[in-house]
C-alpha cells in the first residue's frame, strides 16, 4: 500500500504549487474573463463571450504584431545562437564550462535592468550614438530606440541563452565519430554539416524554439522600455488593461485568447516539425 | 622489427598479385603533446600490404595500433613518414579525398537515417546516378544479409545487425582498402565467432584489402593472413599467424600470443644452429638457436604449453626435459592444463590433450619429467 502512495507522495510539493498558482488564477480569470462591469462598482458573471470578439477587434493589431515579434525574434535568436553553442560545443576544448557560465550570467542581472541599460546605450545622444553622429558618420536625426528593430533586438538579446542552452547540449550529445565516419564516407564539410550535424542539431533548435517563441510573444518589458508607441505588443495591452484600466474582463479575455493562441500555434508546430520527418527530409 | 617468410603461408599476399603494394607506410612516426611533454603515440612504422590481403594489426591498448590505422585513413596526421595508397603519396591528402574506407569501433552509424539511407551515404557524396546507387545498396544489402531491413533506423537494430551496417556502409563505395577500427569488441563471444566467419567470406566475396585493429589475439590468428604485432609504437613482428604462434620473435609476442612457458639461462655449447642451454638448477635444454646466440651468453627459451609432454618417468634420450612439481590441475574438457614449478623456481604451464582415456598422467604434488623436441622451442632476444 504504501508503495503505490510513494509516488504520488513525491509530486505532491510540486502538484499543488501548480494548483495554487496556476490553475486556481487561470480559473479565477476565466471567470472574469466573461464578466461585465466596473472596479468601482464591482464585476458580476454574465457569461458574455463577446468579450473576447471586442478584445479581438479592438486589439487585433497588437496581437498581430506580437506574433510577428515573436517570429522574427525567434529567428534572430536561432542565428545568432547556433554558432555560439557550435563553438563551445566543438571548438571549447577543455573550456566550455567557463563559456557556459558566461552565457549564463546575463541572468545574474535583473532582466528589466539589463533591458533599461541597453536604453541608455541606444538613446539618441547616448555614448553610442553621439559620437557618431559627432563624427558625421550617422545622420544627426537617426535613432534607434522606439524602433521595431530596438525591440525585436532586445526580444533576441534577453532570450538569447535559452537558445544557445538547448542547441549546445544537442550538439553536445552528436558524437564525433559519426562526423569522421562522414568525412570518410567522402563528404565534404558544408555536406557533413547539413547533412549530419545540423540534422542532429535539430531537436535541440525545436526545444530552443518553444522555450523563446512564446515568452517573446508574450513579452512586455522590451516593448515598453525599448519601442514606442508604434510598436506596442499585446503584452502591453494586457499589463495596461489589468494595472491601468482597471478592466480586468478584457485583460482577462486577451490573455485567454493569447494562451489558445500559443496553444494551437505550438501544437501545430510540434506536429509538424517535432517528428522524424524533418530529420529524415535533412538527411538526403 | 622481422618480417620473415611473409609470402610463404600468406596465400594473397606478395606472390600472386599486383607488385604495388594497396597500402605502404613508410617510416611513419605520431608524436602528440600532452601535458607540455612530446609523446610518441607510434614510433617508426614501415610495412606494406597487399592487394586483398586480410591485414591485422595486434597488439595491446596504447600500442599506437589505432592511430596508425587513423594515419591511413587519414584522421591523423603523420608527425614524420609517408603513407602510399596504391603508390601513391596520400599522406597530406584529406580522409574524404581518400579511397579507403573505415568501420568504426562503435560503428558511428547516422543515428537520423535509415539502414538504406546509411548504406547510400558515400555513394550519394560521389554523385553517383540513383539508379546505380539502388543497385549497388541493395547488392551491399544482400551480402551483408540485410535485405528487408532498409527503413530500419540503427538504434532499432541489434548490435550486429548494426556492424553489418557499418560494414555494408563502408564496402559499397568499393574502397581501394576497408579500415576496422576493433569491429567486433562490442558484441557478446558468440555473435563475434560468427561475425570473424561472415567478416572473411565477405573480404572473398569482395576481395577488397582489409586492415583489422585489434586487441584479440584469436581474432588476428583466426582471420589474417599477416599480423603486424605492435607494442609502444612498433612493430615487434609481422608475419602470417602461423609464424608468430610457432615463432614469437621477441619475448613480448611470445607473451601476448596465446600462452607461453619461459626458461632463462646460460648458452653452454654453441654450434649448428643448436645450443645447449644450461638452466639455474643444472638441467641442460637442446635449443635451436640464430647466429646472435653467443658461447657463455644469456638466453631464454620458450616452449608452448601443448608441445610439453608431462611424465612421470625420465623421458628417452634426445628430447630436452627438466623436472618438475605439479602444483596444480585443472580439468578442461578437452584438455588438461597443468601448473608446474621447476626445481628453479620458474612455473610452467603444460597442456595435455584429453585424448585416450580420461585418467589423469600426475597428481598435485607429484614429481614430473616435462619435455619437449628441441625444435618445438627456440631462443628469442630479450
Amino acid at each position: 500500500m504504501r508503495r503505490k502512495i510513494a509516488p504520488y507522495l513525491l509530486i505532491l510539493p510540486g502538484g499543488l504549487w501548480l494548483v495554487i498558482f496556476l490553475v486556481v488564477p487561470l480559473v479565477f480569470m476565466a471567470s472574469v474573463s466573461t464578466q461585465e462591469g466596473d472596479i468601482v462598482n464591482g464585476f458580476v458573471q454574465t457569461f458574455r463571450l463577446a468579450n473576447y470578439t471586442d478584445a479581438l477587434v479592438e486589439f487585433k493589431t497588437q496581437f498581430l504584431r506580437s506574433v510577428g515579434y515573436g517570429l522574427a525574434g525567434t529567428v534572430l535568436t536561432i542565428a545568432l545562437a547556433y554558432p555560439v553553442a557550435y563553438w563551445i560545443a566543438f571548438k571549447a576544448g577543455a573550456r566550455k564550462s567557463t563559456y557556459l557560465l558566461l552565457v549564463l550570467l546575463p541572468f545574474f542581472v535583473s532582466f528589466v535592468l539589463r533591458t533599461v541599460s541597453w536604453k541608455f546605450l541606444l538613446a539618441d545622444d547616448g555614448i553610442l550614438l553621439q559620437p557618431l553622429k559627432g563624427l558625421g558618420l550617422l545622420p544627426a536625426d537617426f535613432h534607434v530606440l522606439q524602433t521595431t528593430a530596438a525591440v525585436i533586438g532586445g526580444l533576441a538579446y534577453n532570450y538569447l541563452p535559452f537558445m544557445i542552452l538547448p542547441i549546445y547540449v544537442a550538439l553536445e550529445r552528436v558524437d564525433p565519430r559519426v562526423v569522421e565516419a562522414s568525412y570518410d564516407l567522402y563528404a565534404s564539410r558544408r555536406d557533413s554539416f547539413t547533412k549530419i550535424v545540423l540534422p542532429l542539431s535539430l531537436p535541440g533548435v525545436f526545444a530552443g524554439v518553444l522555450m523563446t517563441f512564446v515568452p517573446m510573444t508574450s513579452d512586455y518589458v522590451n516593448a515598453s522600455i525599448l519601442g514606442g508607441p508604434a510598436n506596442t505588443m499585446i503584452g502591453n495591452i494586457i499589463q495596461t488593461e489589468y494595472l491601468v484600466n482597471n478592466d480586468y474582463p478584457v485583460g482577462g479575455a486577451l490573455s485567454f485568447t493569447l494562451m489558445a493562441a500559443m496553444l494551437i500555434g505550438i501544437f501545430v508546430y510540434a506536429k509538424a516539425l517535432g517528428t522524424e520527418n524533418v530529420l529524415e527530409a535533412a538527411a538526403r | 622489427m622481422t618480417e620473415t617468410q611473409a609470402g610463404k603461408e600468406a596465400a594473397p599476399a606478395a606472390s600472386d598479385i599486383s607488385p604495388v603494394p594497396a597500402i605502404e607506410l613508410d617510416g611513419v612516426v605520431k608524436e602528440y603533446q600532452a601535458h607540455g611533454e612530446v609523446v610518441q603515440a607510434v614510433k617508426g612504422v614501415s610495412l606494406s600490404i597487399a592487394e586483398g590481403e586480410f591485414f591485422s594489426m595486434l597488439g595491446p591498448s596504447g600500442c599506437g595500433k589505432t592511430t596508425t590505422m587513423r594515419m591511413i585513413a587519414g584522421f591523423e596526421d603523420p608527425t614524420r613518414g609517408t603513407v602510399r595508397l596504391q603508390g601513391q603519396d596520400v599522406t597530406d591528402v584529406a580522409p574524404n579525398k581518400r579511397d579507403v574506407n573505415m568501420v568504426f569501433q562503435s560503428y558511428a552509424l547516422f543515428p537520423h537515417m535509415n539502414v538504406w539511407e546509411n548504406v547510400a551515404f558515400g555513394l550519394r557524396r560521389k554523385r553517383v546516378p540513383e539508379q546505380e546507387i539502388k543497385r549497388r545498396v541493395g547488392e551491399m544489402l544482400e551480402i551483408v544479409d540485410l535485405t528487408g531491413r532498409e527503413k530500419r533506423r540503427p538504434r532499432e537494430m541489434s548490435g550486429g545487425q548494426q556492424q553489418r551496417v557499418a560494414l555494408a556502409r563502408a564496402l559499397v563505395n568499393n574502397p581501394r582498402a576497408l579500415l576496422l577500427d576493433e569491429p567486433l569488441g562490442a558484441l557478446d563471444l558468440k555473435l563475434r565467432q560468427a561475425m570473424q566467419i561472415e567478416l572473411k567470406r565477405i573480404q572473398r566475396e569482395v576481395g577488397i584489402t582489409f586492415v583489422y585493429v585489434t586487441h584479440d589475439q584469436n581474432e588476428a590468428l583466426t582471420m589474417s593472413d599477416r599480423i603486424a604485432v605492435m607494442n609502444d609504437g612498433l612493430v615487434e613482428q609481422l608475419a602470417g599467424p602461423r609464424e608468430i604462434y610457432e615463432r614469437p620473435a621477441t619475448k613480448f609476442v611470445a607473451g601476448f600470443i596465446g600462452t607461453s612457458n619461459l626458461l632463462s639461462g646460460t648458452a653452454e655449447e654453441v654450434g649448428g644452429g643448436t645450443a645447449v642451454i644450461r638452466m639455474g638448477d643444472g638441467d641442460r635444454v637442446l635449443v635451436p638457436v640464430g647466429d646472435a646466440t653467443v658461447q657463455g651468453g644469456a638466453v631464454e627459451v620458450t616452449v608452448r604449453p601443448e608441445k610439453i609432454r608431462i611424465s612421470r618417468e625420465e623421458p628417452a634420450v634426445g628430447v630436452s626435459a627438466v623436472r618438475g612439481t605439479v602444483s596444480e590441475v585443472v580439468y578442461l574438457g578437452t584438455y588438461n592444463s597443468y601448473a608446474v614449478n621447476l626445481a628453479g623456481g620458474t612455473e610452467f604451464t603444460v597442456f595435455e590433450q584429453n585424448a585416450h582415456d580420461s585418467s589423469i598422467t600426475a597428481e598435485r604434488g607429484d614429481s614430473v619429467w616435462l619435455s619437449w623436441q628441441p625444435h618445438h622451442s627456440y631462443a628469442i632476444g630479450s
